[in-house]
């Protein structure tokens, strides 16, 4: 289910394609009976990679999408449901909330990370040319090499009662706001999200850095000479500048929002109550716990939906002004 | 032992994966519970004796004297079974083996394929029975119930492994039986009980909350226990105990086991959520439990944070490691001085296979491990669990000053009183994940009340009934 929701985007991504554009002429070019055979080469190329993509994504796909009309545990006959496994995720309001939950953690997996990449990435283009830009690049991007239940642990530990962020809180004279982050109710989510910021900062910082070095220099040359400034700089050349790369960011990101699990599985669980359920996590706990695999899997085609629904205007926007 | 909540593996994974550490641990660790230090029957005696209680009217059920070959099916990972076997090729020289052994999860995938095959295993370790015994696959052990008189054992021992005609466990013909039995209880931390003036283990639950609000008084942690997502609700440990002290087992065990038109949410459960409840706004549990996992839980009580934690037999060995001679166990009291006692307890259960060509000797085995000395030892040393069997046989004892002495004790006690109980974390596939852990959550940081949560486990219990 994840492979499927989690693929998709990215042949979007990669939509804007000059290969098939020279492809194209060349073809018009060429005999027609030759062409016909490279066309059935370029079939054979792909064949193998087709045959994967089949077996491994398209066809998990459709399959979620038929058990999500059955009543199944995974072993007996299923029983035709029709629809009612989608009006129980549409109603049940403990899956809607886990639906609410993936939504709320956009912001600190998409909002935050792509406003603080591209503030970190101006700073760094501006005033940290050298090795110190380097090494701050290579340090924010740490989180993504780190494998993400490593991290998730880690953080459990920061995190905890005992541990270094309470007792920097307690050091400065701020015992009273400590707590368990990841147990209480009111900061669990937060805690989450903030380690997703984390992960996605560096990402994003990175993402937005290359894109700048296509930003034609001369233009804040230009604009230092009339007189701007960073700020004037950064709204005028960097951000409409870099339209397209901040669409790939707030793509990729918000993917990894809306189908977030292992952070949350290795941190908290879905835990406290459901304060940081999400579909993602949900849908594993109902298919191999639960043995509702027609409610799990009607939850993971409405979560594709909900990231198709999410991501395509994303795409379009960014695109059509970029172009 | 841990695979002893074998219909709950799912549910409790986490502390499956932390028992059976615990066990490697039990097996290599350096305070092993030692080799059995009574005198053994000598094997050759043992051979010509036939074991106990045969039936009165038909020829006693043996192994017989031709060479049998055993086809076994054991879980990857734990001793005791292998150990056993062993032992029991020792004492019966005609019987040998033919093991195969699986990961639990990929045994309970295989299992009712294996029971189906041409070549069905005698022996083999169920994860869950209801659906095996719907398609014919296990068989009735009844018979052998009466030939070698496990009727006359207590009869919780026994309860879990029995399918009704309407698919329901606990009662009914009998489809497996336990190698051994584990057993929850208190752990209490001997430094910190004598700082409160617990001389004795107490009898009642005022007794015991008389020593929790002395704990907290006294600055102590009163209660370590988990309660994060990831290990799953810890606090259905006592909510479960407290459950029993003020109302009768058998309901809990009818509303695990599936009965029709049972509920959880009844008048004496609604009492014993309220103590808990007590517990939580008193301050007994610690402040961060609902991010305190399992293992974390485990070291920071045998560091010394807590008075009490309520756990299982199968961390005896890993208590005795890391806080030598300083941790006992008791079990749960009841709300009245001398009511009966209680405890979550699972069998280690084995079933034979409908089509086993050596049915009669697997069955014969099952009841010498139950009740032979030196198996009885085996599984003492090995898996520090209760070896059930006749409550008149005297359990092993282990090394002078260990828990597991304690807990052995203990198991003897709660089985005489036939106070077994399976888990209310067991009861549904996800009630543990989906149910009782938010809700205990939610209790915790006071979103919830007794009464509501309650009402929402049973909620979640129909739900999933339903789906």
């Amino acid at each position: 289910m994840n492979a499927a929701d989690g693929s998709m985007p990215e042949t979007m991504i990669d939509r804007p394609d000059p290969q098939t554009d020279r492809q194209r002429q060349s073809r018009r070019a060429l005999p027609s009976r030759k062409a016909r055979r490279e066309h059935l080469l370029g079939w054979l190329f792909v064949l193998p990679a087709l045959a994967v993509y089949a077996v491994f994504v398209l066809l998990p796909l459709a399959l979620t999408v038929w058990y999500s009309l059955f009543r199944w545990d995974g072993f007996n006959v299923p029983v035709w449901v029709g629809l009612a496994n989608y009006e129980n995720v549409l109603t049940d309001p403990d899956l809607l909330n886990t639906i609410f939950n993936a939504f709320r953690l956009i912001f600190f997996f998409s909002f935050i990370p792509v406003t603080l990449g591209l503030v970190v990435a101006s700073v760094i283009r501006r005033s940290a040319t050298g090795s110190l830009g380097n090494v701050a690049r290579t340090v924010l991007f740490l989180p993504q090499v780190i494998p993400l239940v490593a991290a998730g642990i880690v953080w459990s530990v920061v995190l905890s009662l005992s541990g270094i962020l309470n007792q920097s809180l307690t050091a400065i004279g701020l015992e009273g706001v400590t707590r368990a982050w990841l147990g209480d109710f009111d900061t669990a989510l937060a805690a989450v999200g903030l380690i997703g910021t984390w992960v996605l900062l560096g990402l994003c910082t990175v993402l937005l850095l290359t894109g700048m070095t296509k930003i034609d220099p001369a233009l804040y040359e230009a604009a230092r000479i009339d007189g701007a400034g960073a700020i004037q700089e950064f709204r005028a050349i960097t951000v409409p500048g870099l339209r397209q790369e901040i669409g790939v960011c707030v793509t990729v990101t918000v993917i990894a929002a809306l189908r977030s699990f292992d952070i949350v599985y290795v941190t908290t669980g879905g835990g406290p109550g459901l304060a940081t359920m999400v579909p993602g996590l949900d849908i594993y706990v109902l298919a191999f716990q639960a043995r509702a695999v027609g409610v799990a899997s009607a939850l993971a085609v409405v979560l594709i939906i909900l990231i198709l629904v999410l991501i395509l205007p994303i795409q379009y926007l960014s695109r059509e002004k970029g172009a | 032992m841990l695979l002893a909540f074998s219909h709950s593996r799912r549910v409790l994974g986490g502390l499956a994966i932390v028992a059976l550490v615990a066990t490697a641990c039990s097996g290599s660790g350096s305070t092993p519970t030692p080799p059995p230090a009574t005198p053994t029957p000598a094997p050759a005696t043992t051979v010509a004796t036939p074991t106990p209680a045969a039936s009165p009217t038909a020829a006693p059920i043996t192994c017989g004297t031709a060479p049998v070959v055993l086809n076994a099916y054991f879980e990857t990972g734990f001793d005791i079974p292998f150990k056993l076997s062993d032992e029991f090729t020792k004492q019966f020289p005609t019987v040998t083996w033919k093991i195969s052994q699986d990961q639990f999860t990929n045994l309970t995938n295989s299992t009712p394929r294996l029971l189906a095959s041409d070549t069905p295993p005698d022996l083999i370790r169920l994860p869950t029975m209801i659906s095996l015994v719907k398609d014919g696959l296990l068989m009735n052990l009844d018979k052998y119930v009466t030939a070698f008189g496990w009727d006359k054992w207590p009869a919780s021992e026994l309860l879990q492994d029995r399918v009704a005609a309407d698919g329901t466990r606990g009662s009914g013909s009998l489809y497996a039986a336990g190698l051994n039995y584990s057993m929850t209880g208190v752990f209490y931390n001997k430094k910190l009980a004598a700082q409160i003036g617990m001389t004795t283990p107490p009898t009642t639950v005022d007794e015991f909350e008389a020593l929790l609000a002395k704990a907290k008084a006294a600055g102590l942690q009163p209660i370590m226990q988990w309660n994060a997502s990831a290990s799953g609700g810890g606090l259905a440990f006592p909510l479960q105990n407290l459950m029993a002290a003020y109302g009768p087992t058998q309901q809990i065990n009818d509303w695990i086991f599936q009965k029709k038109g049972t509920t959880i949410d009844t008048a004496t459960n609604l009492t014993a959520a309220q103590h808990l409840e007590t517990w939580v706004k008193n301050g007994y549990f610690p402040k961060d439990v609902n991010a305190i996992e399992y293992t974390a839980s485990n070291s920071r009580f045998t560091k010394g944070e807590g008075v009490f934690t309520f756990n299982g037999d199968w961390e005896n060995a890993s208590m005795d490691k890391n806080a030598p001679g300083n941790v006992g166990f008791f079990a749960f009291p009841s709300a009245t001085a001398g009511g009966s006692l209680a405890a979550m307890s699972s069998p280690l259960t084995y079933g034979i296979a409908a089509k086993a060509k050596n049915a009669d000797c697997a069955a014969f085995f099952l009841n010498w491990v139950a009740t032979n000395t030196t198996a009885r030892q085996i599984n003492v040393a090995i898996g520090g669990s209760n070896p059930g069997g006749p409550s008149d046989l005297p359990v092993p004892p282990a090394a002078a000053g260990s828990v597991t002495n304690d807990s052995l004790a203990v198991g003897a006690l709660v089985s005489k009183a036939n106070g077994g109980m399976d888990f209310i974390a067991n009861a549904t596939g996800s009630i543990f994940a989906q149910g009782w852990t938010p809700e205990l959550q939610k209790l915790v940081g006071g979103k919830e009340t007794a009464a509501g949560m309650l009402k929402a486990v049973q909620a979640e219990y129909l739900k999933e009934l339903s789906q």
